[in-house]
């Protein structure tokens, strides 16, 4: 979330759209609808009426995988009805930046495509440079090469007709929408968007979730009380985890993995430090060789050198051009490539798409590890459903891990808030934290390579790994200062805005990451947690202090919020370019002519009518300013709206490109894949339910929520269910391309059927909360049915749109 | 009835509900009630009705109002806890009776499973658990409340859909919510049976509700029962203080409500 969950109590529109949360995320509706006691207009734009909805002003059912060509819709309203927040867009986003002449968008396809390789050149995704390599800009907003007016151009194809055959929404419900949302495109109006899967399960997923950014800036409500892009993240840490790395392209706190083509240290920080001749941008990634020295000198301590680049040789590396995500782990296992797997409190062989596939592929294993507080489908494969166990080589190993009230540690927030939680009970029997299963794994590790050599041995002699309490066991504290960081050797820092300076000793806890190094002299694990202690050791994650001095519900005092305790990210965008506030009713930041006020800002500079030292809003973005040409994307600098892998459509209603250009398509004999197939006449979608879990794999083992949601169910349309003589309760089968799954049939009044080219197409949706292992007469994974398939920028699977057939069974 | 220090009611409001069913789970947690094994009927609602060990459950129904907008109603059913509850009037053992909140509990110790109450309830409310042969139902945490804390369903609620407090507080509350609501709105308990310690705030009208009498009242055989016959059971237990007569006493009116009910 760029803001918190608090802080949708001070939306007066919120948009919840790929996102069901009154049911996975209760508790931020609770502030949703403190937004709603307070006059706030809210909307539930779905493909299902689901508890969301009922809580909601009203409903817009829309097809799963359209939600860009809605969102591009709601652009081409705004930008053609002159709603967008003028003052904003030309100060604080590239609308005014000048593009490339030879930047150009062609049938649905950008400028630089490559066809074999399905990826773009993207040489002409560029800006038009002044002598000193500043962007060229037009702050009328009316040179035709404008970010502005090409913008305005690619959504102007988004019609109000061309949209609602595309979505299956009225035009009547279109505009409504449009104008609600677009009513806080003024300085006293906040209007904030929560999504969360269903905007990421798409293989367009990541351009959803910028066309929304789009919108967000041409209405100002990026940076603002009540305003952001917030992603609803949920209770297993996604949060924490995605700062920590575990996506496969980044090292913790969002820096780059390393790869083939930066074979040093040197190339690699070239490549990935942003530059910029405009003295007005803060460009702070400018920093990115101290976050990474500091990250390297946290792994591997004194071993870590200048002459031996602090270790960088010793950590692997991306083969360059390849991915390395979930669906092409289990792909390459699939092919026998990959002999062992460690699955730490996870499902994949019901959670991951295509699980017939994934199952196949665990049996090409040689060893499996698992780590989990129950059994679970994954660990015990080899006597599944169809699977005969004196056909399997793969040894399991089941490790019993300690449950989340079991050991210390910290959770973060989507809010970004990291709170320091205590052990409540010890784990039972044998069962440890993964932090003690890993520190035991590591120590046998480390003795096997000193004892016999290996491979690489140094990477892992070196590491350093003091993560050890008096007893020997881990300590997630010591853990977590690594992670803030400290000072490597006595010194002192200087201010430079003021020039203050300050003496730190050796063996104090760096305050901030400002004040990191890259001469190796600082270490820090995670350069977005560091602050999080005090220099002497004051854990900030476990504050609890209720104080409000805005009244907005920022609570500095109440655990630690990264970056620098900054509760709303991009705030120096709420106030104009002298640095006030649009908007004195809620004001979270303010310019005192010598200071800021309020929030914790976005750097302490002046506002950025001071031209010598002032600086620009989006101090992250190399330009300082909000991406409304957005080249970062591998689709294109404007998203645009492509048809799921699967699905109702041979042709694309936009262009003649069907799918996303750029995804990635999977090979192998399990990958079937059937678009516009009347075998599969039925858009399916996926969710969970609030009663279960994820997988399921812990929230079935517990009788009251079993009793509450037992089985596996579809739910399908009255008008659906009456043409395929299904009642309620029956049986049904469940089909694919890929696989089948028996279950009963929901049948409801909350899916209607959609109008889409003139056509009439239903959708039906199923949770994905069930596998074979318990309960023992239960159903099977619901992944059976999805394809392998992801966004291209993340590879996050595309859960939610695909095609099945129903029948009875 | 007996003084109480302070009447508490609990008021449930529709309108905020998001049916996470937080509060069906806590009310099992807390009372330490067994799950049962259950299927799907086709619906989220599940158990399908009340049981003996399910105190609470939301029930969810899909509802197209008579302007043609669907809606999904969840309202989360439990025991009413009357004023003048019938169930109290019709027990022959005094197993049910008002605590000092002004609720209904049950005390299960001296229950006789005669299942009275079962009919008597214009709620049905009261359930029966053939293996215990005894009486089970909500009794708005009796042992939360004497130990200042909020009955578990509503400590579990996330959105304030289920608060409660001092009866006068909660129904002017309860008005106050109404008129802001406004449109088809209303409130639903003080009305009838002397006013029940469990109220809603209804965004459509009672009577569109599944199982929710509009007009609740004790019935006519409970107001007999009560000033002809239970005088005697009463005697019979100050006298006596025997199960066994009065066993004897309660039979014949508890076979006139079974064969009347069409039971068993």
């Amino acid at each position: 979330m760029t803001n918190h969950y608090i802080d949708l109590k001070n939306a007066d529109v919120i948009l919840i759209m790929g996102s069901n949360a009154a049911e996975h995320h209760p508790m931020a509706f609770k502030w949703i609808l403190r937004a709603k006691e307070k006059g706030a207009q809210i909307i539930h734009v779905d493909p299902r009426y689901t508890r969301t909805s009922a809580r909601c002003d009203y409903h817009v059912p829309l097809r799963s995988g359209t939600d860009i060509a809605f969102l591009g819709g709601m652009i081409n309203y705004i930008a053609s009805n002159d709603k967008f927040f003028h003052d904003y867009v030309v100060n604080y986003t590239n609308a005014p930046f000048l593009v490339n002449p030879d930047f150009q968008f062609n049938d649905g396809l950008f400028s630089g495509y490559n066809p074999e390789k399905r990826k773009y050149d993207k040489a002409t995704w560029t800006f038009q440079m002044d002598a000193n390599g500043v962007p060229m800009k037009d702050f009328t907003l009316q040179d035709p090469r404008c970010v502005f007016q090409l913008m305005k151009q690619h959504y102007s194809r988004y019609t109000l007709d061309k949209v609602s055959s595309i979505t299956g929404v009225s035009k009547e419900n279109l505009l409504k929408v449009y104008e609600a949302y677009a009513s806080t495109g003024v300085p006293d109006k906040a209007g904030t968007e929560c999504y969360a899967l269903g905007w990421t399960h798409h293989t367009t997923g990541s351009q959803i979730i910028r066309t929304m950014s789009m919108i967000q800036l041409l209405l100002g409500n990026m940076g603002i009380a009540g305003g952001g892009v917030n992603a609803l993240r949920g209770e297993p840490n996604v949060q924490g985890s995605t700062d920590h790395c575990i996506l496969y392209g980044n090292l913790p706190g969002y820096l780059k993995m390393l790869n083939t083509s930066c074979p040093d240290l040197k190339t690699y920080l070239e490549h990935y430090t942003p530059k910029c001749n405009d003295p007005q941008s803060a460009n702070f990634y400018i920093n990115y060789p101290k976050f990474t020295v500091s990250f390297l000198k946290a792994m591997y301590g004194d071993a870590a050198t200048p002459e031996n680049e602090f270790g960088y040789n010793w950590l692997p590396k991306l083969d360059d051009g390849k991915h390395y995500s979930l669906m092409h782990l289990f792909d390459k296992m699939y092919e026998g490539k990959i002999k062992g797997l460690f699955s730490y409190g996870t499902d994949p062989a019901v959670s991951s798409p295509n699980s017939g596939k994934v199952r196949k592929a665990l049996e090409k294993l040689d060893f499996l590890v698992s780590a989990n507080i129950f059994d679970n489908e994954t660990c015990s494969f080899w006597h599944g459903p169809g699977v005969d166990p004196t056909q399997v080589k793969t040894e399991c190993f089941l490790l019993p891990a300690a449950a989340t009230m079991e050991k210390e540690g910290s959770q973060s927030n989507s809010g970004r808030w990291v709170q320091w939680k205590y052990k409540a009970v010890n784990p039972p029997e044998d069962a440890l934290a993964i932090g003690d299963i890993q520190i035991r794994i590591m120590d046998t590790i480390k003795a096997l390579y000193a004892k016999e050599g290996g491979p690489n041995a140094e990477s892992i002699l070196n590491l350093k790994w003091d993560y050890k309490d008096g007893k020997g066991n881990f300590d997630a504290l010591k853990v977590a200062k690594q992670i803030n960081g400290y000072w490597l050797a006595d010194s002192t820092y200087e201010d430079k805005l003021t020039g203050a300076t300050k003496d730190f000793k050796k063996g104090e806890l760096v305050p901030s990451f400002g004040m990191l190094k890259d001469d190796g002299t600082t270490s820090c694990g995670n350069w977005i947690m560091s602050g999080s202690f005090d220099e002497k050791g004051l854990n900030k994650m476990a504050k609890r202090e209720k104080d409000d001095p805005t009244g907005l519900g920022l609570y500095p005092n109440w655990a630690y919020c990264w970056p620098v305790n900054r509760r709303i990210i991009y705030n120096r965008a709420s106030c104009d370019v002298n640095g006030k506030p649009y908007n004195p009713k809620r004001k979270i930041l303010a310019w005192t002519g010598d200071k800021w006020v309020g929030d914790v800002p976005d750097g302490p500079w002046p506002p950025q009518a001071d031209k010598e030292k002032g600086k620009y809003p989006f101090i992250m973005k190399q330009d300082g300013v909000g991406s409304l040409f957005g080249p970062g994307m591998v689709e294109g600098p404007f998203p645009e709206h492509y048809e799921p892998l699967e699905g109702p459509l041979a042709k694309n209603p936009l262009s003649n490109q069907l799918i996303n250009p750029t995804i990635e398509i999977f090979k192998s004999e399990l990958d079937t894949v059937a678009n516009a197939s009347e075998k599969f006449p039925y858009v399916c979608t996926t969710y969970s339910c609030t009663e279960h879990w994820c997988s399921g794999a812990l929230t079935r083992w517990q009788a009251w929520l079993l009793e509450m949601q037992p089985e596996l169910y579809v739910e399908i349309g009255e008008q659906l269910a009456r043409d395929l003589r299904i009642g309620n309760a029956d049986w049904v089968h469940v089909s694919s391309a890929r696989g089948r799954v028996k279950c009963r049939a929901m049948v409801t009044k909350r899916f209607v059927p959609f109008k889409v080219e003139g056509k009439t197409v239903h959708q039906v949706g199923l949770p994905f909360n069930y596998g074979w292992l318990y309960p023992e007469d239960g159903s099977d994974s619901t992944n059976f049915l999805t394809p392998t398939v992801g966004d291209a920028n993340t590879f996050c699977p595309e859960y939610k749109a695909f095609m099945v057939n129903v029948e009875r069974a | 009835m007996k003084e109480h220090k302070m009447e508490y009611v609990k008021l449930i409001d529709t309108t905020l509900c998001t049916a996470c069913r937080g509060c069906q789970v806590a009310c099992k947690q807390w009372n330490e009630n067994p799950a049962s094994k259950t299927q799907n009927h086709g619906s989220y609602q599940n158990p399908q009705d009340l049981e003996w060990n399910t105190w609470t459950l939301i029930r969810f129904q899909e509802y197209t109002d008579t302007d043609g907008n669907f809606k999904w109603l969840f309202r989360k059913d439990g025991c009413m806890h009357c004023t003048d509850a019938a169930c109290v009037r019709a027990c022959p053992s005094g197993a049910l009776h008002h605590t000092d909140y002004g609720v209904v509990a049950h005390n299960r110790e001296i229950c006789i499973g005669c299942k009275a109450c079962t009919s008597a309830c214009p709620f049905d409310i009261p359930r029966y658990n053939k293996t215990t042969e005894k009486i089970y139902k909500c009794d708005l945490c009796y042992d939360r409340l004497k130990n200042g804390q909020p009955a578990a369903c509503v400590k579990a609620c996330i959105t304030g859909a289920i608060t409660m407090g001092e009866k006068e507080t909660m129904i002017k509350k309860a008005y106050d919510r109404v008129e802001k609501l406004g449109g088809k709105a209303v409130v639903y308990g003080d009305k009838f049976v002397g006013g029940t310690h469990v109220m809603y705030i209804l965004s459509e009208p009672p009577a569109v509700y599944d199982k929710l009498p509009v007009k609740p009242s004790v019935p006519m055989s409970v107001i007999l029962w009560k000033n002809l016959f239970k005088p005697f059971t009463l005697i019979g237990m100050g006298a006596i203080a025997g199960a066994a007569a009065l066993h004897y006493l309660i039979k014949g009116p508890h076979e006139v409500h079974e064969k009347k009910e069409g039971e068993e």
